[in-house]
């Protein structure tokens, strides 16, 4: 419901919508003109031709651009923190969670999501994957395991800006630094951020090791095959985590007061 | 002139004040340091001397472009997003009333903040990324100097965009359409994507040519030596002069919105 009025409320001013929209849109898509325009001077980056990496871009920013859509709001805690606003909240008889995340809910972030699948369609023209069922499964599953990943960074960010009440540009280096880089090829990176990006943040299940089995290629830690398809499972087990630091931040929030 | 020098340090303190703010900026900016760094490595792996740049210059100018990102306000955000706001309150009719002239104030906030963003957010960043990678550093003060001198020229020039920006709200009424279309501009001609040398052809030249380059791109090659000489005055004078000419449109664009302003009352 609160969604409902806040899409009512931006679409009273059509002609910024279209705008804000499209600029979202573009923003994104500049990224991708960059690569592009990268490609205008070589073949393959990190041994990955432009379709595999339009794939790799194209599936992590659908499913940024999904928990985007919603969970993008979740950067304003610390903002309400602050202020006290928070309270009108907590009195309200519906889930703080949604709430909060409800807040502000701009649909101008279907640009992203907009943006993300069509550099994906472009993938699937260009690059020459050898389809199976599974792979075909496999492609709307890493979809939305990955935007379950985003979207519980995004909870267990706002979580901690509980504790740390100014705090959003952390979390974006972990939501936004994510995305750029599982926009690239893993094989480009050192073998540690790798590592890192795999067992303690688990980004490289957004996109990565599904990717790497979809195309055919070798992981570059020489990971078993079959942790492609544990997505779901690691989306669900983050989702729980970020559930908990949720509650844990919650329960120690202490009014301004004022 | 004293007032001005107020004026900045008022800026320069308004931004220290956000210790924790400025930590969350370091680290944002190193982990995007880093980001950029492996995919420039693999990319000048392809093409060594891509774009003129040997592969420590290309790592040198992802930092820089880290550094610069909050002084320059390469991504927008600054004084823009505050102006706009006065301006579609009425409260800048109280800003014209004051003794002071409308464009410099703004200028002189800008510069403390940008001086607070390049010490605050600049130097932690560059120093992690030079422990990290090879970089083609300056042996001598000299480049530094010269550097320092590019990207206030850069500071200025950004200046002068963001406060057409939020001048055009004096006709919009509502600046984020255009704030987010300049923010965007900026993103990418500045060079903070991927430097405007490695932009192909005709594309590149127009590229070179728009005033951002001298938020990012030109500052970043007199860091690496690439200007010397007379190409360094050359470097300057390109600055200057997109300086000049938008901050004469700004002004030109001022007196012409200050006729508009009509004080509501109540």
């Amino acid at each position: 419901m609160i969604v409902a009025m806040w899409v009512r409320s931006t679409m009273t001013y059509r002609a910024s919508f279209a705008l804000t929209a499209f600029g979202n849109f573009v923003a994104t898509a500049f990224d991708f003109v960059a690569i592009l325009l990268m490609f205008s001077h070589i073949d393959a980056l990190g041994g990955y031709t432009l379709g595999e990496i339009a794939f790799l871009y194209g599936t992590t920013s659908t499913s940024f651009g999904l928990a985007d859509l919603a969970m993008g709001s979740m950067n304003r805690l610390g903002r309400r923190v602050r202020d006290g606003t928070l309270d009108t909240l907590l009195v309200r008889p519906a889930p703080v969670l949604a709430q909060v995340a409800a807040d502000r809910f701009g649909l101008r972030r279907l640009g992203r999501v907009t943006q993300g699948l069509l550099v994906l369609g472009y993938a699937l023209v260009v690059a020459d994957i050898d389809w199976t069922p599974l792979k075909v499964l496999m492609l709307p599953v890493m979809l939305l395991s990955g935007a379950g990943i985003y979207a519980s960074l995004y909870v267990a960010g706002a979580a901690f800006q509980f504790v740390a009440q100014d705090a959003s540009e952390v979390q974006n280096s972990f939501t936004y630094g994510g995305n750029t880089l599982l926009q690239y090829p893993p094989s480009i990176f050192a073998q540690d951020l790798v590592r890192g990006v795999t067992f303690v943040l688990p980004l490289a299940f957004v996109n990565w090791l599904p990717a790497l089995y979809v195309l055919d290629r070798e992981d570059p830690l020489g990971l078993p095959d079959w942790l492609a398809f544990l997505p779901p499972v690691v989306a669900v087990v983050c989702c729980g985590l970020a559930a908990l630091a949720w509650r844990a931040g919650l329960r120690s929030y202490r009014s301004t007061g004022s | 002139m004293r007032l001005y020098a107020a004026v900045a340090a008022g800026g320069f303190r308004r931004y220290a004040t956000y210790r924790l703010a400025t930590m969350a900026g370091i680290f944002t900016n190193t982990v995007f340091g880093f980001i950029g760094s492996y995919t420039y490595i693999a990319l000048w792996d392809e093409r060594p001397h891509l774009g003129g740049y040997d592969q420590p210059q290309a790592l040198t100018y992802v930092w820089i472009g880290q550094t610069l990102l909050a002084a320059c306000a390469l991504l927008g955000a600054g004084f823009e997003d505050e102006l706009i706001e006065r301006i579609k309150t009425g409260d800048i009719a109280i800003d014209l009333y004051r003794p002071a002239d409308l464009q410099l104030w703004w200028l002189a906030a800008d510069l403390g903040r940008a001086t607070f963003q390049l010490i605050g957010r600049g130097i932690i960043p560059m120093a992690v990324g030079a422990l990290a990678f090879d970089l083609a550093l300056p042996g001598s003060a000299w480049p530094w100097l010269a550097f320092l001198v590019a990207v206030t020229l850069g500071v200025v020039v950004s200046f002068a965009i963001r406060y057409l920006v939020a001048l055009s709200a004096f006709w919009l009424m509502d600046g984020a359409g255009a704030a987010q279309m300049a923010w965007l501009a900026s993103a990418f001609f500045s060079g903070m994507l991927l430097p405007l040398n490695v932009f192909p052809g005709v594309f590149g030249e127009i590229a070179r040519a728009l005033p951002w380059s001298a938020l990012l791109q030109v500052p970043a090659d007199v860091f690496l030596g690439k200007h010397a000489g007379w190409g360094l005055l050359q470097a300057y004078a390109f600055q200057a002069g997109w300086a000049v000419a938008l901050l004469g449109a700004g002004r030109a664009l001022q007196a012409a919105a200050t006729k508009r302003v009509v004080v509501q009352g109540g």
